[in-house]
């Protein structure tokens, strides 16, 4: 009972979001140019189903191409940093500096050097995207315990065995955690773009919608991009407790 | 013939700052069991870091087998207070991980799996572990972890076995299980033994050997041979030669707490 409420939870309150916002379009006499019932934003939706999907299929990779470049980079760059104390020291102020730039405002540099279309959407949901790997990385590969490095250094492991035998599996619950931060970063870096600097995309399809004052197709993008996001996220969610299971103990099974 | 010796070794861990020891000798021989007691800080964990190669004397000579030390050694096998095993691996699994980095087992190790797995379920098996392989670290008790960390210990069938503080965590009953367990590997196929305690009871009963180290700088106040007959039972600990040695070593203990 107490678990079947815990599972249906999300969906009710997401249920009760949807029913409030109607009834208070309807109730209240809210014109669709300012907030569109979620039933005309359904009713668009199944009419314009075929160019949001197409749409939406270009976000979605974009934001794929961004996200396997941010885990690539950002593995490698999270594995330097967090194995060597010197690259650390060296590389740490310059990662944060940047992590502080809001990437939209790289957008305009990257149309200049590859023109308008996915390669600017790609790159910045790279940037956008790159940064909690390299953190997380970093973090879990620091943690190594002083007296196990004397053990495995006691056998004559180098660097490298230190890496793949303890630092690398110690790092990986940190590793699936961020996949999770990254895959919604990169939505947002995609979209940015796309609203910006393509004629493709959801980010497109909604800044087009929105000079027309067509409100309800806006809002249809607006959903197709969260769920886009919720189910990746819960995707590597997932992934994460499947590769990770012994972060996640819990005594006698009852996982 | 020595097969650790210590020739007036000081050690600072900052070039030209405090000494953490000074100018220590001593001699074990091959198959010696040695427990090396002192007050927290005087320099017992870097006695074993010098032996084992991880840290390099700032004066005088280590030599292991002969040989002056000159980095770390792949015959020792090392165990410590924290049990260390690794939480993703089954403890069979963590057992068998010297064997993925020392040689000859690591580059036999695909060959000869079927061999090396039934060797460390065999040495589980001695340590009253048999049945808990395929459990994950956190599924054991912390005597069983202690017990598996020292089978990862002993694995490579090192010559010297190191053990920090290796009980100092557990029960006073599980403490004294594992004792017995220590005393028979080691009487079942002798390898040398170097053991990093404070418990005072605990060096008496295991060792051959007992050095008695001071306050920092530590230095070697007094060794101690422990002539109790072998094999030595728990009921040794009641009889009044054993309280004897305590009682002799705590004095000079007293002492470095003192001075
Ligand atoms: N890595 C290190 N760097 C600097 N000083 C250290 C280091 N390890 C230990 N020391 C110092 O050396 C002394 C001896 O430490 P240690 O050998 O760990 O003592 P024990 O194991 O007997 O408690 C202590 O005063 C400690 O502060
Ligand atoms: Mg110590």
């Amino acid at each position: 009972m107490k678990v079947n409420l815990v599972k249906a939870a999300p969906w009710l309150v997401v249920a009760g979001m949807f029913l409030l916002w109607e009834l208070i379009c309807v109730g209240f006499a809210v014109p669709e140019f300012l907030l569109p019932a979620p039933s005309a934003v359904w009713k668009v939706g199944v009419e314009q189903f075929e160019p949001i999907m197409m749409h939406a299929t270009q976000t979605f990779i974009t934001t794929l191409a961004g996200f396997a470049i941010a885990v690539a980079v950002g593995l490698l760059i999270g594995m330097a940093v967090g194995s060597s104390p010197l690259l650390y020291r060296a590389m740490y102020p310059l990662l944060v500096g940047f992590n502080s730039i809001p990437k939209v405002a790289f957008v305009p540099v990257l149309v200049v050097w590859f023109g308008i279309g996915t390669v600017p959407a790609i790159l910045t949901a790279f940037l956008i995207s790159f940064f909690p790997v390299v953190v997380n990385v970093a973090t879990g590969l620091a943690t190594l315990e002083p007296e196990l490095e004397d053990v495995l250094r006691s056998l004559g492991a180098s660097r490298i065995d230190i890496l793949g035998k303890v630092g690398l599996p110690r790092a990986m619950p940190y590793f699936f955690a961020s996949l999770k931060v990254a895959i919604t970063l990169a939505f947002v870096g995609s979209v940015i773009a796309e609203t910006v600097a393509s004629n493709l995309g959801i980010g497109y399809l909604m800044m087009s919608a929105s000079s027309s004052m067509n409100m309800p197709l806006v809002f249809a993008g607006l959903i197709v991009i969260g769920v886009m996001g919720v189910v990746m996220y819960e995707l590597f969610a997932f992934v994460e407790k499947r590769m990770t299971s012994w972060a996640h103990r819990k005594p006698d099974g009852a996982a | 013939m020595s097969f650790v010796k210590f020739e007036n070794v000081d050690l600072a861990y900052a070039p030209g700052g405090a000494l953490a020891i000074q100018d220590v000798s001593l001699e074990v021989k091959e198959g010696e069991f040695v427990a090396v007691v002192g007050p927290s800080g005087c320099g017992k964990s870097t006695l074993m870091k010098l032996i084992s190669g991880l840290r390099m004397p700032s004066g005088g000579y280590v030599y292991v087998d002969g040989r002056q030390v000159g980095g770390p050694l792949k015959i020792v096998g090392m165990a410590f207070q924290n049990s260390n095993l690794l939480p993703w691996r089954t403890t069979l699994d963590n057992v068998m991980l010297p064997l993925e980095i020392v040689e000859p087992y690591r580059s036999t190790l695909k060959k000869e799996r079927v061999r090396y797995e039934a060797e460390a379920r065999q040495l589980l098996a001695r340590v009253g572990l048999a049945g808990f392989e395929d459990k994950f670290p956190w599924e054991l008790s912390g005597g069983m972890q202690q017990r598996a960390s020292i089978c990862r210990a002993l694995i490579h069938q090192p010559r010297l076995l190191m053990l920090d503080e290796p009980f100092g965590a557990l029960d006073a009953f599980t403490r004294e299980e594992l004792w017995c367990m220590l005393r028979d590997l080691w009487q079942q196929q002798p390898f040398t033994v170097i053991l990093v305690t404070h418990d005072l009871r605990e060096a008496v009963f295991l060792a051959d050997t007992v050095y008695v180290m001071s306050k920092r700088p530590g230095r070697i106040l007094v060794r101690r041979e422990i002539e109790l007959p072998r094999p030595r039972d728990l009921d040794v600990t009641y009889t009044d030669a054993f309280a004897g040695h305590v009682h002799e070593l705590r004095e000079h203990i007293g002492r470095v707490r003192a001075s």
